[in-house]
């Protein structure tokens, strides 16, 4: 079916801008909610699932010899073993990150090898353990450092170009009176969302339907269709409760084709897949370490004439990843001679993917801890420097802003903040047994748009509207504000709207990523509405409808399209043991008009703690003798807890952003990560004149 | 599915006869440890003897002035007990220190002491380690080493012990009543745990099949004057870096008549800083002379890149914990 392309127009809110309790609230905390593997599936017979156990590799790299499942077939309840001998054969296996058992290949540590089908979840895991895998191992490389080869990809993550070159830095750098240059590094980080990557596949012989925990049930199905050798519609997905993914759900990973192989062993019963916690610091992506070298050269009075970014990190040998850290540094200051460039290194290790704002975090952890320096080194306080070097246009492009307040964001945060009393030096605030200081850093994130969505309105009885989308609510509220976005397109109370969403038999809907889905989905379901009420008017039957695809609205060809903040922290550091805490948070955004102002708290909220986590705990250890990353649970892989999280608060801009889509929005899921961990360690540097160049801050580099 | 004996012990001589005549037997208390290692694969027992319902729950005053705690009184009730507050605050400090309200809920007293090293390789089946299957060899070595041990590990092994509250009992010079077939013996604490030597698969110096059924406080001016302080990554929820339980004793000048100081997070044991407290006894308590003591102590300590923090982080949490106590702080 393909719609027509309606482009809207803006609307007037009514809903939006109100706070909505969240559609789906209820079930949530009262367990109604079913998430993946809970699921009531059983096949058109009634058979009641399988379930499935994976079996990973212990080498880094090398090859199965063979997966003796003698003893796994003999203890009571397992079904079968699924190796690479007798898997399903996929149809395409050029994405060898998904193409799973279908050689005799090992390209990392704790890649699948083998599937275990069992009666109940315990018989499949100690089948799984029974299972014997004797692996040949190859000479492996696991260490990502300064001497790894590198190689320039052809583009990096969202399609941005490898390097970019505007005059002639390294000639002004050699002039510039005042410079920055060092070396800053981010650590393997884990996205650990609290539900697990889990899955219910069943295959009745004609179709695949997934019960997916998954940011995009309409990407699965695109991804796994032909790689299952189907078409497209023979493969339904549905994920209508999703425990968070940040990024970890936004494309399919081998778990998922794992089930669906698994299923389409045992037609007509149901098979279900729960991924394990230190599975997942494997098989479904993590943010590769960074290491970015910059470099300012700025006038005496604060101006940055020039400024490189050069940045390295690490994929796996069998996939790209290419985290685009220097990306941000292409938008956020003006300096008329700049460069920025990223290098790849190719390992034998676990493939890397999206996590929450790629690029932009790790990028902006550099750049910001720069300014802080550079800050430092020119006398200036680190918002007025920030304040000197606001570009009139877009640095990148050229092109105008279309809504850039990042200097509001940083007065306005000053202000609330109470910046004007910080101490101009470092090392200047004593309380009992802490060091105590207060850093900046400023927050950014592109506006993205997602071509193709599709949402269909219908008219039901009594006034009320169907509306339908195959969206995702990943726990960000979208199923609460796509209602509120369907309510005011339409001019009919929120109450009125049926919102039908996360399955992917619905008009297609784009991923839950890159902070697109509001965007995305919410200005489709305006040109659908707006399309209805043109073919239906005010008044209309119930049973007809509409069904229309979104146009670009967003004008983002003639503009730069960004949000941008600014993100405020006091940071205490312990003067005898070096332990870091921070009592205060904050971070004020320009994000364009809010739809929620509670689910959008929420989501900046959860950037900051998660910025924070990031910025004091988070480091995925690698075994380099194995390529294992050891700390593989949540006790040892550390995310901030309750007690490290105390007074936070985010702010927002009153903001209309017109250019951007029908609802005046611009994304929020991500920018709240952005820069945090900058701010907070620049915080620690002021509070101790001590400079950590590397995440996380943990407690060893601010012993004395 | 593994399939395992549950016995719910009638008394602790039953359940100690039960345990002891079968090797793959293992004593269930409130199982926060144990039950992660039986999902882990770390231990496989056949045989489950649950003694957590067994009546040895409760804290009783002694006629001289100390305190029996029961093995099965739970981290948070012992934690708040007026006495253990009153008399012994290193021992409620350090369980309060120690993992989540949730968990310290369902622990008890004698499986703290009992919980085992929470090493990443320890825990993972798929890597060698000397404490889960003797002979393999000792990956932690050479591997992640954050929380590894500076004081007294071997070649074989060079974990620590995770307990907060270990080391407040060490502090303290607690006694463990341990039953065993043979009848009742009494453990002083500094000889309960042990250093891995050749043999890290075994944490304590209990025989299979003893049941820890009490652990004893004696009264005294140290422990009443006593604190624990811990420093770890995250503000909660997490084991120590380094943590140290002290208790001192000052005369009326202020110089030290009795000093008690316990490490924990630097060995396999809870390390009673018997150097530092020598080093200390009749000296004045200040920053400067409890670094100096620390730092006796610490001659011995073995460190690489990623231990080398634990010994300046140990001296330092040390002089400001017995500072801070010499000032009267409690905290």
């Amino acid at each position: 079916m393909t719609a027509n392309e309606v482009t809207p127009t803006p609307i007037a809110p009514r809903s939006i801008g109100t706070s909505l309790l969240r559609r789906d609230g209820v079930e949530k905390v009262t367990g109604e909610a079913t998430y993946a593997v809970e699921h009531p599936v059983t096949g058109p017979d009634g058979q009641p699932p399988l379930h499935a156990w994976l079996v990973t590799s212990t080498v880094a790299r090398g090859r199965v010899v063979t997966v003796d499942a003698t003893a796994a077939l003999a203890h009571p309840g397992v079904v079968s073993v699924i190796d690479h001998t007798n898997a399903p054969r996929l149809a395409d296996t050029s994405d060898a990150e998904l193409a799973i058992l279908q050689d005799d290949a090992i390209a990392f540590r704790g890649q699948i090898v083998a599937v275990v089908l069992a009666g109940t979840s315990e018989s499949a895991r100690e089948g799984a353990a029974l299972v014997r895998v004797e692996q040949e191992a190859e000479p492996h490389e696991a260490v990502f450092d300064e001497d790894s080869p590198t190689y320039a990809p052809e583009q990096v993550n969202g399609g941005s170009e490898t390097d970019t070159l505007d005059g002639d830095p390294d000639e002004a750098l050699a002039r510039a009176l005042v410079t920055v240059d060092a070396t800053y590094t981010t650590p393997h980080e884990f996205n650990s969302p609290m539900e697990p990557h889990a899955a219910t596949a069943l295959w009745d012989g004609e179709r695949l339907t997934l019960h997916d925990s998954t940011q995009g049930p309409r990407p699965v199905r695109g991804t796994l269709g032909p790689m299952l050798g189907l078409a497209e519609e023979q493969v339904r997905v549905l994920a209508p409760y999703v425990g968070g993914g940040f990024g970890s759900k936004g494309l399919p990973h081998a778990p998922e084709v794992a089930v669906a192989l698994a299923a389409m062993t045992v037609p007509g019963q149901p098979v279900r897949l729960a991924v394990t916690r230190q599975q997942m610091f494997a098989l479904t992506g993590y943010r590769t370490a960074t290491r970015s070298h910059v470099r300012f050269g700025a006038h005496p009075d604060g101006r940055i004439e020039a400024l490189r970014h050069d940045t390295v990190s690490q994929t796996s040998r069998i996939k790209e990843f290419a985290e685009q850290a220097a990306v941000p540094a292409r938008v956020m200051y003006a300096a008329p001679h700049r460069a920025t460039t990223h290098r790849v290194a190719e390992l034998d290790v676990a493939v890397p993917s999206w996590m929450r704002a790629p690029g932009e975090m790790p990028g902006m952890f550099a750049h910001e801890v720069a300014m802080d320096e550079l800050a430092l080194h020119t006398g200036l306080d680190p918002v007025e420097l920030r304040v000197r070097n606001e570009p009139e246009v877009d640095p990148d492009t050229g092109n105008p802003w279309g809504n850039r307040r990042l200097v509001e964001c940083l007065r306005s945060g000053a202000e609330r903040f109470g910046w004007a009393e910080r101490p101009t030096g470092p090392r200047a605030t004593v309380d009992g047994e802490w060091w105590v200081g207060t850093g900046v850093a400023a927050s950014t994130y592109p506006m993205l748009w997602m071509p193709g969505n599709v949402a269909r309105v219908r008219s039901l009885d009594g006034g009320r509207y169907g509306v339908a989308i195959a969206a995702t609510d990943i726990g960000t509220g979208a199923r609460t504000v796509l209602t509120q976005i369907a309510a005011d397109a339409l001019a009919c109370p929120p109450d009125a709207i049926d919102l039908d969403m996360a399955d992917s038999d619905l008009p297609f809907g784009s991923v839950a990523g890159g902070s697109s889905g509001t965007t995305s989905w919410g200005t489709a379901i305006v040109a659908a509405a707006q399309q209805f009420r043109a073919d239906h008017g005010d008044h209309p039957d119930p049973g007809v409808e509409t069904t229309a695809a979104s146009g670009q609205y967003a004008a983002m060809d003639g503009h730069a399209l960004h949000s941008f903040g600014a993100v405020f922290c006091e940071a205490r550091v312990h003067r005898y043991t070096g332990e870091v805490r921070v009592p205060r948070l904050l971070g004020v955004y320009s994000v364009g008009r809010v739809v929620n102002p509670r689910t959008a708290r929420s989501q900046l909220l959860g950037g900051l703690v998660m910025g924070l986590s990031a910025a004091l705990f988070e480091d995925g250890w690698r075994d380099p003798r194995t390529g294992h990353t050891v700390t593989q649970d949540l006790a040892t892989y550390h995310v901030a807890a309750h007690a490290d999280v105390k007074e936070i608060d985010a702010h927002w801009l009153d903001d209309v952003d017109e250019l951007s889509t029908p609802m005046g929005s611009r994304g929020i899921g991500e920018i709240g990560i952005v820069g945090t961990a900058a701010a907070v360690a620049n915080a620690t540097y002021h509070a101790t004149g001590v400079r950590v160049r590397g995440l996380p801050l943990t407690a060893d580099h601010f012993l004395e | 599915m593994k399939e395992l004996t549950y016995h719910r012990a009638e008394d602790a001589a039953s359940a100690v006869a039960l345990v002891t005549g079968d090797p793959d037997a293992r004593f269930l208390g409130g199982g926060t440890n144990l039950v992660d290692h039986l999902k882990l694969g770390v231990t496989s027992p056949t045989t489950l003897v649950d003694v957590s319902r067994l009546p040895m729950d409760e804290v009783a005053e002694l006629p001289d002035g100390g305190l029996r705690v029961g093995a099965n009184v739970r981290n948070s009730d012992l934690a708040a007990h007026p006495a253990v507050r009153r008399g012994w605050p290193v021992v409620a400090r350090a369980l309060l220190a120690g993992a989540s309200g949730q968990i310290r809920n369902q622990a008890t007293t004698g499986g703290n002491l009992l919980q085992r090293t929470r090493c990443v390789y320890f825990q993972d089946v798929t890597t060698p380690c000397n404490k889960r299957e003797p002979g393999t060899g000792c990956s932690a070595i050479g591997g992640y080493g954050r929380y590894n041990a500076v004081l007294g590990a071997s070649e074989a092994c060079v974990t620590t012990h995770p307990s907060d509250l270990a080391v407040g009992l060490a502090a303290v010079d607690a006694t463990v009543v341990v039953l065993g077939a043979g009848g009742e013996r009494r453990v002083p604490m500094g000889d309960f745990h042990r250093l891995p030597s050749d043999r890290p698969e075994q944490d304590t110096t209990l025989a299979h099949g003893e049941l820890v059924t009490a652990v004893e406080l004696p009264a005294s001016a140290v422990a009443r004057r006593s604190t624990y302080r811990k420093a770890r990554d995250r503000a909660s929820y997490a084991f120590a870096l380094v943590s140290v339980a002290a208790g001192v004793d000052l005369d009326d000048d202020g110089r030290v008549r009795d000093v008690r100081i316990a490490w924990g997070g630097v060995a396999h044991k809870p390390w009673r800083a018997a150097v530092a407290e020598e080093a200390l006894r009749g000296k004045f308590l200040s920053e400067e002379s409890v670094r100096e003591a620390a730092e006796a102590e610490l001659a011995a300590a073995v460190t690489d890149e990623q231990t080398a923090y634990k010994v300046p982080m140990v001296r330092n949490l040390t002089a400001l914990t017995l500072t801070s106590l010499a000032e009267g702080a409690t905290r």
